[in-house]
């Protein structure tokens, strides 16, 4: 939030860059006051004086031994970066093949009435059922591995961004179809320069959506059972009683969630320079 | 150009040669002989065991009694997080300190998917009701809040300045002027709440349950009986869905009445 506010001022721009420079920093400081203080708060809670106990949650001197042990020895079969790798990539993988499908077909049933008349009745009994709903199905079918996990992955990023992609069409205005006909736009341009820069604003809604949902599915996966991956670590911290590994995991969880959804506002950012950043 | 909706008569044809196609596919796929009736039933074999869940008890229990506890504990984590969210959101609004002392540590927790809140749900409250609660509390907990407090925040200042005129307490101000204000934007918050604390207590039944269609449909899953798994996800969806239309419905009678 702050970066992107912050660099469109800075080029060409002196008193501008210093000004956001010194905004930059005030807001780094108010930050690392803010964890200072959390972490204090926290300290004298747990540590101090015992008023939560520290069988139900860690101390942050508990945490920093625990993050100590996943990131050098490993935890779970894996060290910490393995896990994470894992998981990211299983997102990466299963969300790019489902939105690439996803936004095709939702632009293909926005674009015609015949095909979201064919397509809609498959949707409406599918789009009810939660992407969690689909973690024992798979498994049955695919087991634990990682088949198993990019079938939830796929499921759960594959709705939003059909259905994003088709509002997105009907959302464009008539002004640019009526244009775009008077102009005999057809076939393949008609798609890359009528249907595509119109909907993006909404396809990119819908993968954003689509993200979010792959990864809470994913960690609701491995929770579930998984050799390696975030989820688990919270699984096998869970079992082990464990509280300040169960910390470590759900941090890194709540940290690759926002480090994934930053890099898909990048993209977005790149994809749709016209749009003004608000 | 998008074209005209299609003449209905059309449109019913591919309507049902797109569900009859599905429905084909997939019993062939299931009569072909490639896996076992178990692995891969056909859509009949699904219709079937979910009516003989109804009578047979699986898991312990028959379906509707399943999906009863999944309602209560549902209906518990969805009261809790109203019952927290929309005070909440209404202090957040009219105090700046309330604000400034919630928002961030709201921010950070948003983050953490409410499906990894269930190692503690566990430790904390067991696996019976407080476990599943906590969980449908984490997912069905921002909407309201974030709603609540930007419609609070819309309010028209004419309003909080005649109030403050007449010497409205905060209280007064809060109950009366910013809440009537924030309805519309609260129960559009409230579907997408219950929306996600649906899901979110579907993933915990998953993992830390012991009755409730999650807890079914993995049941279902260790003894390899796709039937099983499928009619759960049926009612799951079929519930899901209810429970949307009635929050629409309420939605639109709310909306008619402010002539929205």
């Amino acid at each position: 939030m702050s970066a992107a506010q912050v660099t469109p001022t800075a080029p060409g721009a002196p008193p501008g860059a210093s000004a956001s420079l010194s905004a930059w920093a005030r807001r780094l400081a108010a930050v690392v006051v803010t964890l200072l203080v959390v972490i204090g708060a926290w300290h004298l809670l747990t540590a101090v004086t015992g008023i939560v106990s520290p069988a139900r949650f860690a101390t942050p001197a508990e945490v920093g031994l625990a993050l100590r042990q996943i990131a050098i020895d490993g935890y779970g079969n894996a060290r910490l970066h393995e896990h994470v790798l894992r998981s990211v990539l299983l997102v990466t993988m299963g969300f790019t093949v489902a939105a690439s499908v996803g936004v095709v077909l939702g632009l293909a049933m926005g674009a015609s009435r015949s095909v979201e008349a064919f397509v809609n009745p498959i949707f409406l009994v599918l789009r009810p059922i939660p992407p969690l709903a689909w973690i024992p199905l798979a498994i049955v079918w695919l087991g634990l591995g990682d088949a198993a996990k990019m079938m939830v992955i796929f499921v759960s990023a594959f709705v939003p961004s059909v259905i994003n992609s088709y509002t997105g069409v009907r959302q464009i205005d008539k002004p640019i179809f009526e244009a775009a006909a008077m102009l005999d736009v057809t076939g393949w341009r008609y798609w890359r320069e009528v249907l595509v820069p119109g909907a993006l604003p909404s396809i990119f809604t819908g993968l954003r959506l689509s993200l979010q949902a792959s990864w809470t599915t994913l960690v609701a996966a491995e929770l579930v059972g998984a050799v390696a991956g975030l989820g688990s670590i919270l699984n096998q911290a869970s079992q082990d009683i464990y509280p300040a590994m169960i910390l470590v995991g759900m941090i890194s969880v709540a940290l690759c969630g926002w480090g994934m959804t930053q890099m898909l506002g990048w993209i977005e950012q790149r994809v749709m320079p016209w749009r003004l950043r608000s | 150009m998008i074209a005209a909706p299609l003449p209905a008569a059309r449109f019913w044809r591919l309507s049902i040669a797109g569900a009859v196609s599905f429905l084909a596919v997939w019993s062939i796929a299931a009569l072909s002989g490639i896996t076992s009736r178990e692995f891969l039933p056909a859509p009949w074999d699904v219709v079937d065991r979910f009516g003989q869940l109804l009578v047979q008890p699986f898991a312990g229990f028959v379906l509707h009694e399943h999906l009863l506890s999944s309602l209560k504990r549902f209906a518990m984590g969805f009261c809790l997080a109203v019952a927290i969210g929309i005070p909440l959101g209404l202090l957040m609004a009219w105090f700046r300190w309330v604000d400034r002392i919630v928002s961030p540590a709201f921010e950070a927790v948003r983050f953490v998917a409410p499906i990894a809140w269930v190692p503690f749900a566990a430790l904390w409250f067991g696996t019976g009701i407080g476990g599943p609660v906590l969980i449908i509390f984490m997912g069905a907990f921002p909407p309201v809040l974030i709603n609540t407090y930007r419609g609070a925040q819309q309010v028209d200042r004419k309003y909080i300045e005649a109030a403050q005129m007449l010497g409205a307490s905060a209280f007064r101000s809060m109950t009366q002027v910013l809440l009537p204000a924030a309805v519309p934007s609260i129960v559009a918050g409230l579907r997408i709440s219950a929306g996600l604390g649906w899901q979110s207590l579907v993933g915990a039944e998953l993992i830390v349950a012991s009755s409730g269609v999650g807890y079914l449909m993995v049941k279902g899953q260790a003894a390899v009986s796709t039937a099983t798994v499928m009619s759960g996800m049926l009612a799951i969806g079929l519930v899901g869905l209810l429970i949307d239309v009635l929050l629409r419905r309420a939605q639109m009678a709310i909306e008619r009445r402010r002539g929205i």
